[in-house]
């Protein structure tokens, strides 16, 4: 029997001015499975990523987390919520006043009883994860593109969150560094058992680490899918972003 | 009969009029918006900083970052008003033999007026930018994002400290302001201008009172809030990159150097 959904979405509909963003968005993410969001760049899949985490209000609409409308929730109830989850930033996000350490560390002194010494040995446990050995007493400024983006993956698991959104975790790297973050993301999961949403427009990522992909234009999801049978989507938005694609990357 | 169903001519004075009285409206509407918003963000701000967790590190921290960090900028802005009004008032005084009010002249104004005033703007000036860029660059960097989503609060985080921090470190820099002017105005007065120091002193604790330094000291705490209100405002609402960061530090300045002369006088006038 198949896992019941962690996050379903219900006819989400959010506008800036009279600029219509998400037009009736519906979508259900199981439990341990990883849905990437494709779309192309203002399509709305950072809006609808950040709904899910109560960034955002919508005009209308529910978002279902854990069985729990976030919607109408005050800050105190979304705070709550907020810390079933862990958020990659397109640019990391790292707090550049703090090393790597504390930027690390930082969710776990917020968020949990932990005292220093078990703290010290949690974050070494999640930079030696992701590679990321000796750089403890380092800057974000320090880091390339790369580790500046490992650092927030590592950060964004450190609570070990039972959902984890990466907003574009993949754009502006070269092919092996993507490559190493698309396995950062496999091994999350796998270690971890979490719930990974992935927005990107990386059509060679989302097939190496979907088991879904909800492809968004125009406000709405044009098809839901495994990796395997977007191709034979009948959707000519689907298809032209396909044919797009493939066509620069042969 | 005819009637003429024509709309009446309109001239081109007309449409510039218009025009000018629509951009007026968008501006004035944009600035009651803008003072709303801070107002709205002042009362978070408050309500944030009476509830659990307190940030006393981040607390002193900023403590440090204003007081520590102004504390030379305003001993020095202080010692030189002190020497200039000092001079200026003995050349005054001078036409009418009356030297022996230099002391009291400059303890009143350095206390009343000149320390919070500059002390406020030399905050602005170092502290005031510097936490509007920092906030307008972790907003558009998306760190005040991943603030929120690890749940944390960060209004409570950012704003409260910075604010709380500039109501109790202000004054403090307004007495030390007072003190290095007294000690400059002592130097030019007693020093070089003749004046004698039993004069300068008797007169000015004749006529420098407590509710003249406690005047000075309220205005420094309500111009530290005014300060570090609408810098973190302008900060934490930037957008548009690095060029909206230069911008909103801009409009910061521009804001918080006028908010204080207006707030000067009123304060005056409703302390008095």
């Amino acid at each position: 029997m198949s896992k019941p959904p962690i996050i379903r979405v219900v006819d989400l509909h959010k506008s800036f001015g009279s600029h219509g963003v998400l037009e009736g968005i519906n979508l259900s993410i199981r439990e341990g499975s990883t849905l990437v969001v494709l779309g192309g760049s203002g399509s709305g899949k950072t809006v609808l990523i950040k709904h899910l985490i109560g960034l955002l209000k919508p005009e209308k609409g529910q978002v279902w987390v854990d069985g729990e409308d976030i919607v109408p929730l005050g800050d105190e109830a979304l705070a709550r919520v907020r810390r079933k989850f862990g958020m990659v930033f397109q640019a990391a996000a790292l707090f550049d006043s703090m090393t790597v350490f504390e930027n690390v560390a930082f969710p776990l002194r917020e968020n949990s009883e932990k005292s220093e010494e078990e703290i010290r040995e949690v974050v070494h446990s999640r930079l030696a994860l992701f590679d990321l050995k000796g750089i403890d007493e380092k800057f974000p400024a320090d880091l390339s593109g790369g580790m500046r983006k490992r650092v927030g993956l590592a950060r964004a698991i450190v609570l070990e969150p039972k959902i984890v959104l990466y907003d574009e975790p993949t754009t502006g790297l070269d092919p092996i560094t993507t490559d190493y973050v698309d396995e950062m993301i496999l091994q999350a999961k796998a270690s971890l058992g979490v719930t990974s949403i992935v927005i990107s427009h990386d059509l060679a990522s989302a097939f190496k680490v979907a088991d879904e992909v909800a492809f968004l234009s125009e406000g709405k999801i044009l098809e839901l899918a495994p990796p395997s049978a977007l191709r034979d989507s009948k959707m000519p938005a689907v298809q032209r972003f396909l044919d797009s694609w493939f066509r620069k990357n042969e | 009969m005819k009637v003429n169903l024509k709309p009446p001519k309109r001239h081109a004075w007309m449409d510039g009029l218009q025009q000018g009285a629509s951009q007026v409206g968008a501006v004035f509407k944009g600035r009651v918006t803008e003072l709303g918003g801070m107002v709205l963000l002042a009362f978070q701000v408050l309500w944030c900083s009476i509830r659990p967790p307190f940030r006393l590190r981040n607390f002193l921290t900023q403590c440090e970052f204003i007081g520590v960090g102004s504390a030379f900028l305003v001993c020095l802005t202080g010692a030189f008003s002190g020497m200039v009004f000092a001079h200026q008032s003995a050349r005054a005084f001078q036409i009418f033999n009356a030297t022996s009010l230099v002391g009291p002249t400059v303890a009143l104004t350095i206390t009343r007026e000149l320390a919070p005033v500059f002390s406020a703007l030399m905050v602005t000036m170092r502290a005031g930018s510097a936490m509007c860029t920092e906030l307008g660059t972790m907003r558009v960097t998306e760190q005040v994002d991943a603030l929120e989503t690890m749940a944390i609060n960060p209004i409570q985080y950012l704003l409260v400290p910075r604010v709380l921090a500039g109501l109790c470190v202000l004054p403090l820099l307004v007495a030390l302001f007072d003190f290095a002017g007294m000690a400059g105005a002592y130097l030019v007065a007693v020093g070089f201008q003749g004046i004698s120091a039993g004069t300068f002193w008797l007169r000015t604790q004749r006529w420098l009172e407590w509710p003249d330094v406690a005047e000075g000291l309220m205005k420094g705490a309500v111009f530290g809030v005014v300060v570090t209100m609408v810098s973190c405002y302008k900060g934490f609402h930037a957008s548009g990159g690095a060029k909206g960061v230069g911008k909103a530090t801009t409009e910061a300045m521009v804001a918080c150097a006028l908010s204080i002369f207006i707030l000067d006088y009123l304060l005056g006038v409703l302390l008095h």
